[in-house]
């Protein structure tokens, strides 16, 4: 008898999770599956077509807008992971009432709500007459970008034992030897999944983009929220963006796992 | 050694240039009359008496209190059972089910909500409906993980403990794991309340353009209407209700702890 109803308490949680899946799922199995539909119908699947991707491929602001995006993603990345990584050895080695500062604002962007972020960037622009552009846009990504980087690589500093870069001093190595020699290869998975956040960050971003940009500089957001109707080729962008982003995801997860049976190989 | 902390300076340069300087702008702004410049600066409290003496914005102010409330609280109620579900699984199915769970994190929140749109166009429902299905969406999986990590966390022996002293399911469930999953669901509100209250796509792509919070309400005086003295007092009043409920929170996970 409890066990019988012990199953069906099974069965009840997991059909629970189930749904849940579905519903977490529902908007992406439905892009895919209406971005090769034949129609323009958003209820009726009526045949298996390609025309939504032939669309996207001729559409100029959506590819140019794909442009934006990536291109700002991966400037932003670069400097907020380089800017990000040297302050937070800096600071791991400055005074704890200086640090403890920094870290309080460098919270300020990822505390505080994207629009008040991006209406104060926006008037810092104006008000020192900078016209906004693509310029302002990647130095907005750039500055919410490195928060996450440096609250990814600051307790991966904490762990390390200063006694090491030390003792590369003491043999001679120079500060910038010490730095690349020894404190960047012990934290460079920090670094690595830093760098992952700050892309996705920049990547998605909308409101901050949509209140830096300059005029006619749209990221996919942009594009896809400036649209007054429902376009389908919206569908055949978020399925490609989909699977790019799941081959990095899987790649970024992979790679390690790789290196660590190959390394294990070596050591046998 | 002591040489890697000059290393920070030039980020301080970069975020007093670029985090501290902006605040202060919204600052200024919010303080002073339009059409002020930069040398004669005049104070004064007009755009919160503006902002406090008009009906229509208090109401947009409670409608998107309310909107996020309620979006927290079907978060709670949805996502609790998917926590205690999942940390009920073998470990290696949690793992899955939490990576399942994230993974669309990182798929862009608009095209996400784009979908929403089309699916919804198929129904009839309300704008408001359809906003509360768009936002419970984009907030669930911050929710369920937030709860789970806490629930994850407990010692097991508590639970063997409350059943050994003649508890039964039910009751450990009330007595031992809700009140220690408590932190788990402050920290979830956090992560949903918030953005939730500040949140202007959602409502803007959903809820069609007749429908406005206070994000809609800051971007149409930026962008369309230009006040920007008016715009940076509505998100100082916003940030201060966010800054409030977030310290009413804290306040209450530390009673809660020492109870």
């Amino acid at each position: 008898m409890k066990k019988k109803k012990k199953t069906l308490w099974d069965r009840f949680t997991r059909s629970y999770l189930l749904l849940i899946l579905l519903f977490i799922y529902l908007p992406i199995l439905y892009v895919v599956l209406f971005s090769f539909n034949e129609s323009k119908s958003l209820s009726n699947f009526t045949g298996f077509s390609l025309k939504w991707y032939e669309n996207m491929f001729q559409d100029r602001t959506m590819l140019q807008s794909i442009y934006y995006t990536v291109l700002v993603a991966v400037i932003a990345t670069v400097v907020s992971t380089i800017v990000g990584t040297i302050a937070a050895i800096g600071l791991s080695k400055s005074k704890r009432v200086i640090r403890t500062l920094v870290l309080e604002v460098n919270n300020l962007p990822v505390m505080n709500p994207d629009i008040v972020t991006a209406i104060g960037l926006m008037l810092l622009f104006i008000s020192i007459k900078m016209q906004l552009s693509l310029m302002t846009l990647i130095l907005s990504h750039i500055t919410f970008c490195i928060p996450y980087v440096i609250l990814s690589v600051m307790p991966k500093l904490r762990q390390l034992d200063d006694n090491v870069a030390e003792a590369a001093l003491d043999l001679g190595a120079t500060p910038w030897q010490a730095l690349i020699k020894v404190i960047i290869p012990q934290i460079y998975p920090a670094i690595l999944s830093g760098a992952l956040i700050a892309f996705s960050m920049s990547f998605d971003d909308f409101v901050i983009s949509f209140f830096t940009a300059g005029v006619g500089i749209n990221n996919i957001s942009m594009y896809v929220y400036s649209m007054k109707r429902y376009n389908p080729s919206v569908n055949a962008l978020s399925t490609l963006i989909m699977v790019v982003v799941t081959l990095i995801l899987i790649l970024v997860n992979v790679i390690p796992y790789i290196r660590e049976k190959h390394t294990k190989k070596e050591e046998v | 050694m002591k040489s890697f902390f000059r290393m920070s300076y030039p980020y301080i340069l970069w975020i007093a240039v670029f985090i501290v300087a902006p605040m202060i702008m919204i600052l200024l702004y919010a303080l002073t009359r339009t059409g002020n410049s930069t040398l004669t600066f005049q104070f004064t409290l007009e755009n919160f008496s503006r902002f406090l003496q008009e009906p229509t914005f208090l109401r947009v102010l409670v409608t998107s209190l309310r909107i996020a409330l309620i979006t927290t609280l079907f978060c709670i109620l949805i996502g609790y059972p998917a926590a205690l579900f999942i940390a009920g699984l073998p470990e290696k199915r949690q793992t899955m089910m939490v990576l399942l769970l994230t993974l669309p994190m990182w798929i862009n929140m608009l095209l996400k909500t784009y979908a929403w749109r089309g699916i919804l166009l198929n129904f009839d429902f309300e704008s408001e409906t359809k906003v509360f299905i768009g936002m419970v969406y984009d907030f669930l999986p911050y929710m369920i993980i937030q709860i789970h990590t806490s629930i994850s966390k407990m010692d097991p022996e508590l639970k063997t403990a409350a059943y050994d002293l003649g508890a039964n399911q039910w009751k450990t469930f009330v007595k031992v794991t809700l009140p220690l999953s408590v932190p788990g669901i402050i920290s979830g509100i956090t992560l949903v309340f918030l953005p939730a209250v500040s949140s202007f796509v959602i409502p803007k792509l959903l809820g069609g353009g007749d429908y406005v919070l206070i994000g809609n309400l800051i971007e149409i005086y930026f962008l369309t209407a230009g006040d920007w003295n008016f715009g940076s007092a509505i998100s100082l009043i916003m940030a201060l209700i966010i800054i409030v409920s977030m310290w009413a929170t804290k306040k209450l996970d530390r009673n809660e702890q020492e109870a």
